[in-house]
């Protein structure tokens, strides 16, 4: 007849006999897919970003049921949602509060993968979907951000727009071509809406899905870093896993409640989360006449933009002495003629893009490159790393301090760029800014570096 | 690496981002703000206090500024029924369904004042910075205006210099006499013309009377007064009328603070129903865990 054969009954048996590709699903992805049974806090965070995703989807569909793309209208549809609209304020901050909340959950998994080395083989293609899902991400908010058209939205998106202005021979045009005017108006948010409504959606969706099936054909990593489908019991199955529903389905909806708490505690009792996630200058309606005293993105960019800031022209020398280092180190630990000296040529353009005068490109163009490549170099982190171990656990414990090295660079970033410049920040974002490159530039040496412990075969597990 | 070793190597790499972050946080970034005045933030909840701002609003505001994302009938929640509304209220034609436009064209109010005035709907919040709250700075904007015959309304501000904005509520305020001091340093070149100049500190004040005209005095400072600090002291003739008009302010405020978000205590309301199901559903979640985590060895 042509009806598959199943075990269920009833609808469920009735639909699986005709698509069982569904509970096929269910149980490849989910009730037969053994994770580690020893996942810890760093673990949630996975879950979260995806529970939040779906928040932004749902609130901003109802949003775009009420909000119009128009410079003269879209700041006041905006309060229209917060007024006259059932629940509109609700939806609203919702949105506003899940667009924080998506990047501290995504922050915080990051920092979990670097943590316990889940971006190593053979894990590098999740990897790199993850990376390009956060710079999905920061494109997604950063157009979703000019739509409430306030003060801050306009000159947030002018700033950032013209900085690819300084592009050698394309950049003007580019610019224009971005905006779809000369400068910032209707064209752009126009655009910009398209883009945030229905284009990066459908990438971050897809690329999801992709980070996920990669994730499940090869299996999740976790806290010791060792590989659990190594062990495997006389059923075929992991010795050390379990399956993901119900154990993680559960342990996840524990963890989500916690999220809900601090999430709905923002959204009710604190929205403008001190002015941090509600910009109090972007209540005044976008004025192309107007420059704000002091433009900052949100917070969620400062550390990127602290980076941009932080790139002035006495800085270049550093960079290029930055530069001829790892130049000089690379160049010694490489073998052959041929390797040598495309090390040797790499570093000799960039330190002449950096000092000599005809050649040199300016402190600006410096700028947007070095905030480019802080996103970008994450990307290459399988490659960088070259530890023996996975797992931070079993790393020499000075390790342990690169890493919160790093984590405080990057908070030091963060913090400076939300704040006006000044002579002594810009010194201190500098310094951070040479410790958030060299923990990346450096890791093929200093990972490599110290007294490894032995890495245990089964994962520690304490009953609970 | 001994307990103790590792706990030094943490710290070590705390204390040293620590220092940075104050270096970095601690100098100042240029001008700093003048220290503002608190507004009784009490009366947010004050229904009375927010209708009295409602008819202040109404009657010396909504002449030049518009509120146009507030609606008429929205003033029912305050307390306030449409006949109020439309008999007390309402100058115009309007309706009770309609939001407060108002007849000024913003062109005109470019060419009058040189600045149209900016719609007040979420005003409190667009002043609201992480120094500083919204209703403080308008508390403290709409009381610090004096008389300055330089300006083109003859009106300047202590908190928006100049301001286009004229003195709404002079006529209930009465005369004021603003004394204002503050520690300059002032440069004074070379006798002969080459070298570096000296600098000296300087206490300047300024004193504006009731008809604009400011009376300057400097006097040399010592380095313990503090540069960039100035202390404004208002001096009514009618000291009476001056406190009425601070009160008045101070309602107007609350009502300002209410216009800008009316939802604000719908929030709150839901938000411990929220929480408390949350605590409950957390206590459930962890129960559940629990139960299901038992069998894992």
């Amino acid at each position: 007849m042509g009806l598959h054969e199943t075990k269920y009954r009833g609808v469920m048996g009735w639909v699986d006999s005709r698509v069982p590709s569904l509970m096929n699903a269910f149980r490849v992805h989910m009730a037969e897919y053994y994770a580690p049974k020893n996942f810890n806090f760093w673990y949630f965070f996975g879950s979260i970003a995806l529970t939040v995703l779906v928040i932004q989807l749902t609130s901003g569909i109802f949003l775009a049921m009420h909000y119009k793309p128009d410079s003269n209208l879209a700041f006041w549809s905006v309060e229209f949602i917060m007024r006259e609209v059932q629940g509109g304020w609700f939806i609203r901050y919702m949105h506003s509060t899940g667009a924080s909340f998506f990047f501290i959950a995504v922050y915080l998994h990051i920092f979990r993968g670097m943590l316990y080395g889940s971006h190593r083989k053979p894990r590098e293609i999740v990897w790199i979907a993850g990376s390009v899902l956060f710079l999905s991400l920061m494109a997604e908010s950063f157009f979703g951000y000019l739509l409430p058209w306030g003060q801050m939205s306009y000159w947030g998106a002018q700033v950032i727009i013209n900085l690819f202005d300084s592009i050698p021979l394309i950049g003007p045009d580019l610019s224009t071509w971005i905006r779809g005017d000369y400068v910032i108006g209707d064209a752009t948010l126009n655009r910009f809406f398209a883009l945030h409504v229905i284009v990066l959606p459908l990438v971050l969706l897809g690329v999801v899905a992709a980070h996920i099936f990669a994730l499940h054909d090869v299996g999740s990593n976790n806290p010791d870093g060792i590989e659990i489908k190594d062990r495997l019991g006389a059923d075929g199955r992991p010795l050390d896993g379990i399956p993901f529903h119900p154990y993680y389905t559960v342990h996840d909806m524990y963890g989500l409640g916690f999220f809900f708490t601090a999430y709905f505690a923002i959204v009710f009792f604190a929205p403008e989360g001190g002015g941090v996630f509600l910009e109090g200058n972007n209540f005044l309606p976008a004025d192309p006449l107007q420059t704000p005293q002091h433009i900052a993105p949100l917070w969620y960019f400062t550390p990127y933009y602290s980076i941009l800031r932080a790139t002035t022209q006495g800085f270049l020398i550093w960079i290029a002495a930055g530069a001829l280092g790892l130049g000089v180190l690379t160049y010694l630990s490489v073998r052959g003629m041929g390797r040598r000296l495309l090390v040797a040529g790499i570093t000799a353009l960039v330190v002449a893009l950096l000092t000599v005068p005809k050649v040199q490109l300016d402190a600006k163009l410096w700028g947007v490159v070095l905030m480019g490549s802080s996103t970008m170099i994450l990307f290459g982190l399988p490659w960088l790393d070259q530890s023996p171990v996975r797992s931070m656990r079993f790393r020499p414990l000075w390790h342990r301090a690169v890493l919160g090295l790093f984590v405080g660079a990057f908070l030091v970033l963060g913090y400076l760029g939300m704040e006006p410049p000044s002579p002594a920040r810009t010194v201190v974002s500098q310094i951070a800014t040479a410790v958030y490159f060299g923990f990346f530039a450096l890791m093929p040496w200093w990972s490599r570096m110290g007294q490894f412990k032995p890495v245990p075969d089964r994962v520690r597990f304490v009953a609970h | 690496m001994s307990k103790k070793v590792r706990r030094g190597a943490r710290c070590a790499v705390l204390a040293a981002w620590g220092v940075l972050l104050a270096l970095g946080a601690a100098l100042p970034a240029g001008a700093q703000e003048a220290a503002l005045d608190h507004w009784p933030s009490e009366r947010a909840d004050d229904m009375v206090a927010i209708q009295r701002g409602a008819r202040l609003f109404v009657n010396y505001c909504l002449n030049c500024h518009s509120a146009r994302q507030m609606r008429w009938n929205r003033l029912r929640e305050i307390g306030i029924n449409d006949a109020q509304i439309k008999d007390e209220l309402i100058f115009g034609d309007q309706k009770v369904g309609d939001v407060m436009t108002v007849a000024m064209n913003p062109h005109d109010a470019k060419n009058w004042f040189g600045k149209a005035p900016p719609d007040l709907s979420v005003m409190v919040r667009a002043r609201s910075t992480a120094e500083h709250r919204g209703t403080d700075y308008i508390y403290t904007l709409l009381r610090g205006f004096y008389r300055d015959r330089t300006t083109l309304t003859g009106w300047n501000n202590v908190v928006y210099p100049n301001i286009a904005m004229p003195n709404i509520l002079w006529q209930r305020q009465g005369p004021r006499t603003l004394t204002l001091t503050r520690t300059e340093s002032e440069e004074h070149p070379a006798a002969d013309g080459k070298g570096p100049g000296t600098r000296e500190l300087v206490r300047v004040t300024s004193v504006y009377d009731a008809d604009g005209n400011v009376h300057v005095e400097k006097t040399p400072a010592d380095k313990s007064q503090g540069e960039g600090e100035e202390k404004v002291v208002f001096t009514p003739a009618d000291a009476k009328a001056a406190a009425q008009v601070d009160d008045d302010v101070a309602d107007l405020v609350a009502y300002l603070n209410w216009m800008a978000e009316p939802t604000a205590h719908v929030r709150y309301k839901i938000g411990v129903w929220v929480m408390g199901f949350l605590v409950i559903f957390l206590l459930v979640a962890h129960w559940l865990n629990k139960v299901f985590w038992r069998d894992i060895r």
